[in-house]
């Protein structure tokens, strides 16, 4: 169900039968295949507890599916894979290099700004990669200026206004320049202006893009491609525009477009 | 939305205090105190003397007396313990407004409220002219174990986040007719209280999961910062050496 990646070129992402139980025996995801190509731009859509937050977590090994027998129970099988490398969580190197690749972007920012400034913050990353003096503060002026944010880089997360605190926290993935930027809700919470700057800023960025997203509209706007992700699975994978159209495929899986809204194919 | 007061302690204004690198204030304030605090207790000029060179720093620093004495009222509870024991101490006593008191008793006291008060004057100095961001920083750069300053870090970034979680949850209270006045009520500021800290909790946890994502593996990278001069160092440590030698001074005389 997924497109196939440009002949020869190694996609950003490829999930292949990821199977997901939690520990308390809740089945989150069962077998999802998603391969996402360079460059490319993809909304994941689905109602609440289809599972996009924990196929999120799977993309840098923070929960992990199989993987050489490290927490490979029954329920937990399948592989992804970043660029080609193959998340492993049972090998730090190679987890820190995936950890670099795979940028994600919370949805609340005040669980991801924990630093006292807006600067150290955008270096905690780059630093934790070993980048050092002058590299490391060329990172986080090219990261803040990305998104906007270069003439408040000394002040305190808590002295920004939302929108404000979530491209900080876009930029705070930035500076570690990552193959693919991965962004939970990132629409969510911002007011209609902060949104539409904040889809610029997404727009100017050359970066695989991967948007966990209710916000359909945005992911029309954003995404040339979506996938919406039910009960566990891939339940649909296209152009945003013509599955947005769908709208017996929307109602099946509890998605809707905002009031007065509708999507025409063409 | 409140943004909060950013600096409870610190007065924002430029003085050559101020302007000192953090780590030579700490290591000057926390020598100030120690020779403070070893100084015989029966050596009353000595005290005397510390506190002209208190003076001499709020005067540097630009910071005014009333703030000073104000903010001194942390004290209080030590304060009162030590009036209390001119009452209790044994031994020799003293006749005083027709009160037996114990002289034992009294120096304790006395001991207890002017070692505290300069104490307490010196951190407040500190906190005045050093942002408690660059106190962390001094800490760091002192060696303090990376434990402490990291979680003190947390604890300035999230106090902001939490009291204002704290605040939400009290107009929500509010807006559904609680009044904290009436004590049957007390159970809903109870629940609100524990529903406070699993959020926090909670918090932590997606902290940590943001945290490891970006390649935390267990130390805050060091900051880069210019190393504090001799000169800076000296003028410094011009504190802690005239308190020595006032202490000498006057335990010789």
């Amino acid at each position: 169900m997924t497109d196939a990646p440009l002949a020869g070129e190694v996609p950003s992402l490829r999930v292949r039968d990821v199977h997901y139980t939690y520990p308390d025996g809740q089945v989150a995801l069962r077998g999802v295949n998603l391969t996402i190509a360079r460059g490319e731009r993809v909304a994941l859509l689905g109602p609440n507890g289809a599972g996009k937050t924990t196929l999120v977590l799977h993309l840098n090994g923070i929960l992990h599916s199989g993987g050489q027998g490290h927490g490979n129970h029954s329920g937990q099988t399948g592989s992804v894979e970043v660029a080609g490398l193959a998340v492993d969580p049972s090998n730090r190197r190679t987890l820190a290099e995936i950890r670099r690749r795979v940028g994600i972007v919370f949805q609340d920012p005040d669980d991801q700004l924990f630093m006292p400034t807006v600067a150290e913050d955008v270096a905690f990353g780059p630093a934790n990669l070993g980048l050092r003096g002058a590299e490391l503060a060329q990172r986080v002026d090219e990261a803040l200026a990305a998104v906007g944010m270069s003439e408040h880089r000394d002040r305190a997360p808590h002295h920004l206004s939302f929108g404000q605190r979530r491209r900080v926290a876009v930029a705070t993935v930035l500076a570690m320049r990552p193959e693919i930027l991965v962004l939970d809700e990132p629409s969510s919470n911002l007011d209609p202006a902060s949104r539409r700057e904040l889809a610029e800023i997404l727009l100017s960025l050359p970066v695989t893009m991967l948007m966990v997203t209710h916000d359909l509209p945005y992911a029309l706007q954003l995404c040339p491609r979506s996938v919406i992700l039910d009960n566990g699975v891939i339940v649909a994978d296209g152009d945003t525009r013509s599955l947005l159209a769908d709208a017996e495929l929307l109602a099946r899986h509890r998605l809707e477009l905002p009031y007065g809204f509708s999507v025409g194919v063409g | 939305m409140a943004a909060g007061h950013a600096h409870v302690l610190y007065l924002d204004h430029d003085s050559p205090v101020h302007r000192a690198a953090p780590h030579v204030k700490i290591a000057s304030m926390v020598l100030f105190t120690i020779v403070v605090v070893l100084t015989p207790r029966e050596e009353l000029w000595a005290f005397a003397g510390y506190t002209v060179l208190i003076a001499v720093v709020m005067g540097l620093a630009r910071v005014l007396p009333g703030w000073l004495l104000s903010r001194s009222l942390i004290e209080v509870p030590f304060v009162i313990f030590a009036v209390v024991l001119p009452f209790i101490g044994t031994g020799e006593t003293v006749r005083v407004l027709g009160l037996d008191l114990s002289v034992e008793g009294l120096y304790g006291a006395w001991n207890i409220l002017a070692k505290g008060t300069l104490g307490v004057w010196a951190s407040l100095l500190l906190a005045a002219t050093t942002t408690p961001r660059d106190l962390l920083l001094g800490l760091d750069r002192l060696r303090c174990p990376q434990v402490i300053t990291q979680i003190a870090t947390f604890m300035l970034r999230y106090l902001v986040v939490i009291l204002e979680e704290a605040r939400r949850m009290r107009v929500a209270r509010l807006s559904r007719g609680y009044d904290q006045r009436f004590l049957w009520q007390v159970k809903a500021f109870g629940v609100g209280i524990g529903s406070l800290f699993l959020r926090s909790y909670e918090r932590g946890e997606r902290v940590y999961l943001a945290m490891i994502s970006r390649g935390y593996t267990g130390r805050l990278p060091a900051v880069d910062a210019a190393p504090a001069g001799a000169r800076q160092w000296g003028a410094a440590a011009l504190l802690p050496l005239a308190a020595t030698a006032i202490a000498v001074a006057t335990v010789l005389t």
